[in-house]
């Protein structure tokens, strides 16, 4: 067994004494691809957001890289390398695509106040250096034609895929996907399944990926941890989770049983 | 290959990244630049000054228009700020200190004092920082009335012309150079900010606080960043506008001021940094138009002036919502509109 990226352990989170998270325990080994599943409501936003820093559990750890994180805020832990895309877009509208990803390279950009007056010299170099690295993940997700535009102004899917880019611009080691193939068609779907793949696999990233789409979600992951009313259900491979009684008890009759017929 | 290229192709990241891309633009800043350099020659001291006072205004513009209009932290206290620039660089220079020296450490003291009072952005925002900032307004217009020895207090504080190396900047056409020169270092340098990452910040902070720090920006840091590098530039703006009228009173700053201000990014356009220039024209010879519209309409109507000029603040504000309802992107978004035309004229390809 590999070296682990993330250390989840017995989180709990309440909201106004109702549980939103209970005791919560799962590991996500370096370079594997984690899918966080379970009917809405059942915690998978929140548990991204305690990893991301925006909540703070009452109780338990979340170990990166076996450094205790949950005392960093937000800005640090990307720092860290950790990045996130979110469930309802959250983009900088007003900033062309080019800048929304730019501003996933901010902690890696040296340069001081001083010299950004001028703009001359140590700062525009190092924008041109990281615009190089930035023009790569326009490559590789296909963002080209949009450059420059405004991002409030794109469609849907495109704009899924920018704020999948500027995640990537951060260059993290752990990525968190909240449901990035929501409201997308099935070609778009196929598409961002391919793009996590490969960001896996050329990058090394790993990922914790939470969607509703079993058919996606058993492909693509090594292992699956099933949340209900905040607590772990079940963790195993993706065939494991298939076959788990208390799995397709707590999923029959349900819309997202789906993946039972796969 | 040069005959090939068709509109505008850029060979290098740096050369796109420049504030003027083409060279038409290029072409028309600089016949722009030069008329100014040239025009305060064939004008009398009357067109000057409104030059000059539109000069000041730029600058307080941009600056107000960095925190509120590209950082998304509404300030109603940025006369203020703009007071405590003029104030500390009459009182510096008052000590003896030349005038360079005294204006850059008045923008300091008003930086100081906006990052203070921009500590309450950490917790509040829209309506509750707009009245922490009020607040700001407030108590600043009180220790300008009653910090007697610092500010002369309701007498107010008298200054010598500025003076560089003995060279004393003493008629409208000497301080035309003199706010030309600042205004454009100012401008350049907010557009050169807008263009890094701190610009970036900025924007990002106002466009989505949440997913900002998710992607490594401290809020806290930026967020005073944004006030300290806005209220230096209004210190700036305050301290010129104190050389300038050689005389500064605590009225001069008011929440009036701060107001004014507000409405020029607004007409202007937020977050646009050409914005603020427009904005600044308009409100600042908004005053003159109206006394030139009564005076020719005495003709007819003699008492015309009288209600035109107490109709002023009326006409002022009537002005702003109407730019409110049918032009609510300001004066920059048209002005982009009317570029993007003749970027196409005659052929559009
Ligand atoms: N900020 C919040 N305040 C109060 N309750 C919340 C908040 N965020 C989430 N919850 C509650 O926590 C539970 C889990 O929500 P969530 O993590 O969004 O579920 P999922 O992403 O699995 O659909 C829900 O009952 C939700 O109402
Ligand atoms: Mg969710």
């Amino acid at each position: 067994m590999g070296k682990l990226i993330l250390e989840v352990d017995k989180v709990t989170l309440t909201f106004k004494g109702i549980a939103a998270l209970v005791s919560v325990s799962f590991n996500i080994p370096a370079g594997k691809i984690v899918s966080l599943i379970g009917p809405n409501g059942a915690g998978k936003t929140s548990m991204l957001n305690c990893i991301s820093g925006r909540y703070t559990p009452d109780r338990g750890s979340i170990r990166f890289l076996g450094e205790n994180i949950l005392h960093l805020p937000p800005y640090k832990r990307a720092r860290l390398g950790i990045a996130r895309t979110f469930q309802n877009i959250a983009l900088f509208k007003g900033l062309s695509v080019l800048d929304n990803l730019m501003v996933g390279r901010h902690s890696h950009l040296q340069y001081g106040l001083f010299s950004s007056f001028f703009y001359f010299g140590k700062t525009k170099r190092e924008e041109e250096t990281h615009r190089l690295r930035v023009e790569e993940i326009i490559d590789f997700l296909n963002l080209s034609p949009y450059r420059h535009k405004i991002v409030g102004s794109l469609p849907y899917g495109v704009q899924k895929r920018v704020e999948l880019g500027r995640a990537l611009a951060l260059e993290p080691k752990l990525l968190l996907l909240d449901e990035p193939m929501a409201g997308m068609n099935l070609e778009e779907t196929e598409d961002m399944a391919r793009y996590i793949l490969d960001i896996n696999e050329d990058w090394k990233t790993s990922i914790l990926l939470v969607e509703h789409d079993m058919g996606v979600v058993m492909d693509i992951s090594d292992e699956v941890v099933v949340l209900d009313f905040g607590q772990v259900l079940a963790t195993g491979t993706p065939e494991e989770i298939q076959k788990n009684p208390q799995v397709i008890a707590a999923y029959l009759g349900q819309e997202d049983s789906l993946f039972l017929g796969r | 290959m040069k005959a090939d290229k068709c509109g505008l192709f850029f060979e290098s990241y740096g050369q796109e990244n420049q504030i003027f891309p083409s060279p038409v633009q290029k072409t028309c800043l600089g016949a722009f630049l030069l008329f100014l350099l040239i025009v305060p020659f064939i004008l009398d001291s009357y067109y000057l000054s409104l030059f000059n006072l539109i000069f000041i205004a730029v600058i307080g513009a941009v600056s107000l228009n960095l925190i509120t209009g590209i950082c998304g932290q509404i300030s109603l206290g940025h006369g203020a700020f703009m007071g405590v620039g003029a104030y500390a660089t009459g009182y510096f220079m008052n000590l003896g200190i030349n005038f360079f020296e005294a204006l850059l450490l008045g923008g300091l003291v008003a930086s100081l004092v906006g990052i203070v009072f921009g500590l309450p952005s950490l917790r509040l925002k829209g309506i509750y920082l707009a009245i922490a900032t009020l607040a700001a307004q407030l108590i600043l217009e009180y220790v300008f009335l009653h910090w007697d020895s610092v500010t002369g207090g309701s007498n107010g504080l008298a200054l010598d012309a500025p003076a560089i190396f003995n060279f004393y900047f003493d008629n409208d056409l000497k301080m035309f150079y003199l706010l030309f020169f600042f205004a454009l270092i100012s401008t350049l340098a907010i557009s050169n900010l807008m263009r890094s990452k701190y610009g970036r910040a900025f924007v990002s902070i106002r466009d989505f606080y949440l997913s900002a720090e998710v992607i490594g920006i401290n809020l806290f840091q930026y967020k005073l960043y944004a006030f300290g590098i806005s209220s230096f530039f209004a210190g700036i703006a305050g301290g010129l506008a104190a050389v300038y009228a050689m005389y500064i009173t605590p009225e001069q700053f008011g929440i009036h001021l701060s107001i004014s201000y507000l409405a020029m990014i607004i007409i202007g356009g937020m977050g646009k940094i050409i914005g603020s220039v427009f904005g600044a024209v308009f409100i600042t010879l908004l005053p003159e138009f109206l006394s030139i519209v009564s005076q020719h309409l005495s003709a007819f109507f003699p008492d015309i002036s009288t209600y035109l000029l107490g109709l002023k603040e009326g006409i002022f504000g009537l002005i702003l919502i109407l730019f409110l309802i049918f032009e609510p992107e300001g004066l920059a978004h048209r002005w982009h509109l009317i570029k993007a035309y003749f970027k196409l004229y005659p052929f559009a390809h």
